[in-house]
This record gives structure tokens, C-alpha cells and sequence, in this order.
């Protein structure tokens, strides 16, 4: 798919994630536009899914994904892109996205796998657990041999969890190869920036002491960028070291009063401001 | 009083070891992880026999569930190993959210539960994980008896789909049951059948419930004893067919009188008939070190307690 294309799409999304938010009155939406980019790249152009369609339409799910390159949200608080990205992408239907945290919805607060959402293939939202997840489903390809990827996102501040180190020196020591994660490092976290909060120090550094190859890409909102850096990503992976995309990003972006502050991390615009960002997000592939 | 007689003693946590080794061999997607306690968990003939479906994780569990989670998603049946209170209040979100939340079919076999992990003291003696793991939704938790039973389990958990809590020890302990059982989950093995009372005991406290059995025999007491290895789903027909029959109660574990075994009988007596129970476990303490055989005298969890608190049920019966 063209960038232009795939740009559209994630002008779409952004939509969809203020629209998710301000229905249930409650999410997460600078997260969530921030990576947008990143996920529609993901399964609108990088990975290669079982593109099979049932009865009704959408996408075939299975929750091994064998012979598919699979997806793990770690911070799952930025669900809204997921469920958008996922909804687009066929797997269930865009209407079912106005049920976004409302009762008896299988679009929970956070991804659950529980209500068996198509696309969803594990629970995140307690942070740092993503990581390892993803290690074992690398783990579970290479004893199956089979020649495909399996791509984690995580957030910057959950760089603070204990597991998350776990998991880094794990997927190492045991040659993951075929793992690629992304930190989304846009600076912000809910008490304040992550420098202030608990410093991260250099990741790019610390992830290569590990054992880790990294890639820098230095504007995740900038799609032939982001594609590079899944391109770049992509051809070191078989080389006995799993791979790092240190992904400098912007909470918010696409909205520009949720750009720059770490106020949008977990707060619903109201009417008026949900206005204001609509007026800056055209419509490309029509509203759910 | 049904005669129950031993010719040898193993630790339970070599039933499993012994249990993993034929799954090795007989079910191509088991795999074990174990963090940093091969030897404990007896996993040395796995490792020899499957070397490529054994996962190492070192000393980092959190990571270990999440990467059994991983693997169980994409079609593995994951067994990840480790000490049983690193197994359960370590990586109690961990389980929660990546395991029994998330319905991966991961079994969490865990070793050195409970006082008879021994001198190492109460920083290794988990007395809780029963009580945690129960609270749990859409857990099952298995504390099987002896070598043979923990074999059994061992086994039978492969086929069934869903996070499993399987918890054994490390002392030897007399076998007593049958090495050829067919192990049912949630199906209680009636030791002994008896009127008098009804002793519910689970784990290492099955077999001091039958020496128990034998003393009451000899004081012209009938008791019927009931093997709980499975604390959830809770056998409930079991349970309460043996209690209306008795009309009185003793509950036996090694784990806290919080939240475990004794517990859920009284929950399931008090919804249903309520009766005179008595209960086995250790009372809000931590343990401490010493040899199994003196904590287990120490903290009241052997045959001469059971008596005692027998006899308390009985004299607590209505006319």
C-alpha cells in the first residue's frame, strides 16, 4: 500500500480513537494517536496476516497466528488505536466501536482476550507483561520453524517495570531473532514527563548492553519514515539478536492541544473539544 | 478401617518430575521452563530427552509466566516450574492477567509448598498460595498426595484445557496410592469409608489423616477420609454426601487456615448444612526452619492433631 494510502487510514483512526474516547467519556487518547502510524504501517503494509475471510466478511482469527506475523500491545492502555486499527483492517465490525468501554462490550477499558475480540490474543494493561508474551510467541515460531515475526509496542515509561528487563535479557540469551519491539518513546507518562518521573537514561544503550540490535527512527508520525525504520527493523532480524525500535513519537499527535503535555494520557475531550479535533482530522473512510 | 501399607518413600515433586518425563515423551507440545531450579523440580530426564523443549528463564519469574503465556497462546502447553512461592505470590499479576485472565493453557507446577520445604525458613515456606490461587478466577488448583498421585496429575493436567495451579513438596512421604490411577480433576478419591466423621485432608496431610484413621479405629471411632487433591473446582457432591452422612467435620492441609482448604468446605457447608467443623492448617504465622517432621509437630499439621480435633467435631455434634 502506498504511503499516501496508509496515511488516510491513520487520518481515519485518529478519528475514530477522539470519537472512542469522548462516547465513553473515559480512555486513552495521546497514547493512542501517537502510535496510530505506527499500527496502521504494521497491519495495513508490514504484516503478513491471514488475509482469509469468513461468512460474514471479516477476517479469520486465530489466536496462534501460525504462519502470520503477530502483534502484541503491551501498554494496553492505548487500546483505541488497537480496536480502531483492527476494526479497519476487517477483523470485526467499525460500529462495534461505539461500545468502547460500555457495558457487555468486547471492546474492554483494556485489550481482553476474555470476551474474544478477533485480533486480541492476550490481556495487557497491568504494564511490563507484553515483553515476555511475545518472547514466548517468538519462542513458539522458531519450534515450529516457522519464517515469521512477532512484533511487541510498548510504552516508554513502562521501561520502568522489573519485567520489562526480564524479558529483554530473556529474549537475548535465548536469541530471539525473530522479535521485534517498539518503544514508543514519546516522553510523557500520567505523573508528569518520563525524564521527571523516573528517568529512563539511554535506552538505545541499555537495550544494546543486553545484547539487543536497535534502530532509531526519529519521527514516528512520519509514515515513509516509519516504514523505513520496519524495513531496517526487519532486515536485521534472523542475525541470533532480537531487534529494538526506539520510536520518537508525539502523544496527541494529530490534535494540537494533546500535543506536548502529558495532560491527554488519560483524559476524554468534552463536546467542544471533541469538535475542535474532529475539525482537524478529515474523514477518509467515513465515520463508524 | 481400609489397611493402607507403604514399601517406600518419595518426594512428590519427584512424581512430577517423573510425570513430566512421559509427557515428554508421549505429547510433542509440552514444554518445560523452569527459573534456575532444575534439580529441585527433577527435570533432568526432560531436559535430557527433549534438550530443544526446555526453556531455561533464570532466576526471573515474572518473565517465565509471561513467556509460558506466550507459548500456550501459539498452541504449546507450557509447564513453567519453579518453588512454590515464587510460582504463585511472586507473579501473582503476572498469572492474573497474562494466564488466567488472558485463558492461556499454562500449568504452573510448583515444588517446596508449604512448612516441609523445611530449614530453609518461612522467606521459602508459602502457606498462602491455596488461598491466592483459589480467589482466582478460572483457576484450577491441584494439591495432589504422594508421588504416585502427583504423577497422575502431572499427566492428566496435559489434556485438560485451561491454567492449571499444581502445587506438590519436597520431603519423601509414604506411597500409598495406586501407581496406575486414573487421576480426574475435581473427582475426590474416598480413602476410607467411615460414619463417624469426615476428615477432608489434601497433599501430605492425606497420609497423616490415615494414620489418624488408625488411632481413632483403636478408640472404636469410624472415620471416613476423603482425599481432596483437587481445592478447585471443589468436588461439592463428595464433600457434601460425606458430611450429611457424618454430620461433623475435620479439615487437614499444610497451608494457612485462611483462604485454603478448610475454608472452602466451610463456605460450601454454610450455604448448604451447616455443621461442626474442625480445621487443620496453620493459624495467621508464618513458619520457620527446622525439619519437616518437627514444623509439622510444631504447628499441629500431623496424625495426633487430627485425632484431637476428631474428637472436638464429635463432641461438637448435635444430640
Amino acid at each position: 500500500m502506498e504511503p499516501k494510502q496508509l496515511d488516510q487510514i491513520s487520518g481515519q483512526v485518529r478519528r475514530d480513537i477522539v470519537r472512542m474516547v469522548h462516547s465513553s467519556q473515559s480512555g486513552h487518547p495521546g497514547g493512542s494517536l501517537g502510535c496510530a502510524d505506527l499500527i496502521v504501517a504494521l497491519y495495513f503494509h508490514v504484516m503478513r496476516i491471514n488475509e482469509t475471510k469468513n461468512a460474514e466478511g471479516f477476517l479469520e482469527f486465530s489466536r496462534p497466528g501460525q504462519n502470520e506475523d503477530l502483534f502484541f500491545l503491551s501498554n494496553g492502555h492505548i487500546s483505541p488505536v488497537f480496536y480502531s486499527v483492527l476494526s479497519r483492517r476487517g477483523y470485526f465490525p467499525t460500529a462495534e466501536m461505539s461500545t468502547f468501554r460500555k457495558i457487555n462490550s468486547r471492546l474492554q477499558g483494556h485489550p481482553a482476550t476474555h470476551e474474544h475480540l478477533p485480533g486480541v490474543r492476550i490481556a495487557s494493561g497491568s504494564l511490563g507483561q507484553g515483553l515476555s508474551v511475545a518472547a514466548g510467541a517468538a519462542f513458539a515460531k522458531r519450534l515450529r520453524k516457522e519464517d515469521r515475526l512477532v512484533y511487541v509496542l510498548m510504552g516508554d515509561g513502562e521501561q520502568q517495570e522489573g519485567q520489562i528487563w526480564e524479558g529483554v535479557q530473556f529474549a537475548a540469551h535465548h536469541q530471539l531473532d525473530n522479535l521485534i519491539a517498539i518503544i514508543d518513546w514519546n516522553g510523557q507518562q500520567i505523573d508528569g514527563p518520563t525524564d521527571k518521573v523516573m528517568h529512563n537514561r539511554d535506552l538505545r544503550l541499555k537495550y544494546e548492553a543486553f545484547g539487543w540490535d536497535t534502530v532509531e527512527l526519529k519521527n514516528g508520525n512520519d509514515m515513509l519514515q516509519v516504514l523505513e525504520a520496519l524495513e531496517a527493523a526487519k532486515q536485521k532480524t534472523g542475525n541470533k539478536k532480537p531487534v529494538l525500535i526506539l520510536m520518537k513519537a508525539e502523544m496527541g499527535f494529530g490534535v494540537d492541544y494533546m500535543m506536548y503535555t502529558h495532560k491527554w494520557h488519560g483524559a476524554a475531550p468534552n463536546d467542544e473539544q471533541l469538535d475542535i479535533a474532529l475539525k482537524q482530522l478529515p474523514v477518509t473512510l467515513g465515520d463508524y | 478401617m481400609k489397611k493402607y501399607t507403604f514399601t517406600e518413600k518419595k518426594d512428590t515433586r519427584s512424581g512430577f518430575g517423573a510425570g513430566i518425563a512421559e509427557l515428554g515423551r508421549t505429547n510433542p507440545n509440552v514444554v518445560a521452563l523452569c527459573a534456575d531450579l532444575v534439580a529441585s523440580l527433577k527435570l533432568d530426564t526432560f531436559i535430557k530427552e527433549n534438550p530443544e523443549r526446555f526453556i531455561q528463564c533464570g532466576i526471573a519469574e515474572a518473565n517465565m509466566i509471561g513467556v509460558s503465556a506466550g507459548l500456550a497462546l501459539s498452541g504449546f502447553i507450557p509447564y513453567p516450574t519453579t518453588f512454590a512461592n515464587f510460582g504463585s505470590s511472586r507473579v501473582y499479576d503476572q498469572i492474573r492477567q497474562s494466564v488466567a485472565y488472558s485463558g492461556t493453557n499454562v500449568k504452573i507446577c510448583v515444588s517446596h509448598a508449604g512448612l516441609t520445604l523445611g530449614e530453609d525458613g518461612a522467606t521459602h515456606q508459602i502457606l498462602e498460595d491455596i488461598a491466592m490461587m483459589r480467589a482466582m478466577p478460572e483457576m484450577t488448583v491441584i494439591n495432589p498426595c504422594d508421588f504416585n498421585q502427583t504423577k497422575a496429575a502431572t499427566i492428566a493436567i496435559a489434556d485438560y484445557q485451561g491454567p492449571v495451579y499444581l502445587r506438590f513438596g519436597r520431603p519423601v512421604v509414604p506411597i500409598f496410592t495406586d501407581p496406575d490411577q486414573k487421576f480426574e480433576i475435581g473427582k475426590a478419591w474416598t480413602v476410607n469409608e467411615g460414619k463417624d466423621v469426615s476428615i477432608f485432608a489434601t497433599g501430605h496431610l492425606v497420609w497423616e489423616a490415615i494414620l489418624a484413621g488408625e488411632q481413632l479405629e483403636k478408640e472404636g471411632i469410624d472415620a471416613e477420609i476423603i482425599n481432596i487433591h483437587t481445592i478447585k473446582p471443589l468436588d461439592t457432591e463428595a464433600i457434601l454426601r460425606s458430611a450429611e452422612k457424618t454430620r461433623c467435620v475435620v479439615t487437614a492441609e499444610e497451608h494457612q487456615l485462611n483462604g485454603g482448604l478448610g475454608d472452602a468446605v466451610c463456605q460450601l457447608l454454610a450455604r448448604n448444612t451447616p455443621l461442626p467443623v474442625e480445621m487443620i492448617g496453620v493459624d495467621n504465622s508464618f513458619g520457620e526452619s527446622g525439619t519437616p517432621a518437627q514444623l509439622m509437630e510444631k504447628y499441629g499439621l500431623n496424625a495426633k492433631s487430627i485425632v484431637e480435633s476428631v474428637k472436638k467435631a464429635i463432641a461438637r455434634k448435635q444430640g
